[in-house]
């Protein structure tokens, strides 16, 4: 489990993040949610370390992140796979060397035992005959997968996909969507999601964040939101008349009437 | 960015490649590689501009040294020379400045802007020794060797030339070759490249790594690397001739 307790974050004058407590549950998908500009991204930034905050804590598992010495942090961060925007593909290596890097950098295992793991979990991204294509030669959901691939090679506790749908077609995002969630559950893994798509939201989130300006607006869970009363989250989440519509049944199966009517 | 931050920032990031290496297999691995882009890489461009050097130099020089009383020999004297101390050593490191910082800047530039460098250290990898260290210490042997070897082919250069165009016969350009020469110029033209070569792979590793922004901030580090590179392998010549050779 991770654990944040009032952490402040300042870039020069501006406070981009105010007093955020929070609780990241293994084997959930926690979702980290909010408009541009909201402060999700420098939150994310702050519990893979690639910041510290100016106040508070990040507890892993009961240890603060931000106190521990740079050979806790190395250690720790074994422990923590990422999945970025953009996927963070080293360019110059294949499918296989990306994948197996941190297998070769943080393991002594033959490289036949490596090369096992790799195909194993490529396998289990459903990634097939891949293994020798470089990133530039795949397709943006291929490479998302490959990003998965490689963050969970080390069987990592902490899971933290950045915008994991950003730049995908509907279906495929649904694709890794749920290969995130089967891969929590099957790993127990605590992961923590930033995401925008409200389809993810609906689909796999288990424990939502939703932060507006640099605070915590509202937490619960994607069942609880269909009949939040909170103004700020509804408009954010049921952007799109299509969306409201949606609600608005969902409402009527649940409740026999639509809200404010 | 004012200068003294440039300096300051320039500091701290050489400072922090001094870390236990994660795997040294892989660090070991990273600096082989940083060895044949830097120094196979280089080759070609390193050969035909130290061929082109002699062969100037030589006509050059036969050109200005118009007294009868100056022996024939003396071009072969002046070359030699004048390629250890000074045209070998600046010209190819400021080439290199442009070939290798360039890429270096641009290469870890790339991989700030699109994350890669994040991934390496959520990952755990310490990131300037293994982004950085490696390249340093690759440009640290083979630029030396390329500089030696462009000294070489330079001086083969204008004696071929030499023998082309009948300004100098080989023999007399061997024996010139051979006159008073001095062991310490080559401990010189050592120190320069060296200096020359911590230079240019440091700052543009420097310029490269810290990145802001997106694409159009990747072609301006590069630039600005190239730039920053040279003046200080100029001003380094400067400051190692007036302290190795001042009479």
């Amino acid at each position: 489990m991770i654990q944040i307790e009032n952490i402040k974050k300042s870039f020069g004058d501006k406070t981009v993040l105010h007093d955020i407590s929070a609780e990241f549950l293994p084997g959930k998908c926690n979702l980290i949610i909010g408009t541009s500009g909201s402060g999700k991204t420098v939150l994310m930034k702050l519990l893979v370390g690639l910041f510290t905050p100016d106040n508070g804590k990040i507890l892993y598992s009961g240890a603060d992140m931000v106190t521990m010495d740079r050979e806790e942090r190395k250690q720790l961060r074994q422990q923590i796979g990422m999945l970025f925007q953009g996927s963070a593909l080293f360019d110059s290596m294949t499918v296989e060397q990306n994948v197996m890097f941190p297998l070769d950098m943080f393991t002594n295992d033959s490289f036949e035992q490596k090369r096992k793991r790799v195909n194993e979990v490529l396998e289990r991204v459903n990634l097939k005959d891949t293994n020798k294509k470089f990133p530039a030669e795949i397709s943006g959901g291929m490479k998302k997968r490959v990003g998965i691939a490689r963050a969970i090679v080390l069987n990592p506790k902490f899971l933290f996909c950045d915008e994991p749908n950003s730049g995908l077609d509907p279906q495929t995002s649904m694709v890794i969507d749920r290969l995130i969630k089967e891969l929590t559950v099957e790993f127990n893994t605590t992961t923590v999601i930033n995401t925008h798509d409200m389809n993810s939201v609906m689909e796999i989130g288990d424990n939502i964040l939703y932060m507006v300006k640099g605070y915590k607006q509202w937490v619960g869970t994607n069942k609880d939101i269909i009949f939040s009363k909170d103004e700020q989250l509804n408009e954010f989440i049921f952007a799109s008349e299509f969306l409201q519509d949606a609600k608005n049944m969902r409402m009527l199966e649940a409740e026999g009437k639509i809200p404010n009517q | 960015m004012p200068l003294i931050e440039h300096i300051g920032s320039y500091i701290i990031t050489m400072k922090g490649m001094f870390a236990r290496p994660e795997n040294k297999k892989m660090y070991w691995k990273e600096f082989m590689h940083q060895c044949v882009e830097i120094g196979i890489g280089s080759l070609p461009i390193v050969l035909i501009i130290s061929v082109f050097l002699g062969a100037v130099m030589t006509v050059q020089t036969a050109y200005q040294l118009v007294s009868n009383l100056i022996p024939p020999s003396t071009i072969a004297v002046v070359v030699r020379d004048s390629m250890l101390l000074e045209l070998s050593p600046t010209v190819i490191s400021i080439v290199l400045a442009g070939v290798v910082g360039s890429k270096i800047a641009s290469e870890l530039g790339n991989m700030r802007i699109s994350e890669q460098i994040d991934a390496l250290e959520i990952m755990g990898v310490n990131t300037k020794t293994y982004l950085i260290l490696p390249k340093i210490l690759a440009s640290f042997i083979t630029v030396p060797m390329l500089i030696s070897l462009s000294i070489l082919i330079s001086i083969w250069g204008g004696r071929f030339v030499g023998d082309l165009t009948g300004i100098i016969d080989s023999q007399t350009y061997d024996q010139g070759l051979m006159k008073e020469f001095n062991g310490f110029n080559v401990t010189v033209s050592m120190v320069k490249a060296l200096t020359f070569a911590t230079i240019l792979s440091s700052v543009s590793a420097y310029f490269g790594y810290n990145v802001k922004g997106g694409a159009l901030e990747i072609g301006r580090s590069s630039t600005l690397a190239v730039v920053v590179s040279c003046i200080l392998i100029l001003l380094a010549d400067y400051i190692i001739t007036l302290l190795l050779l001042q009479p």
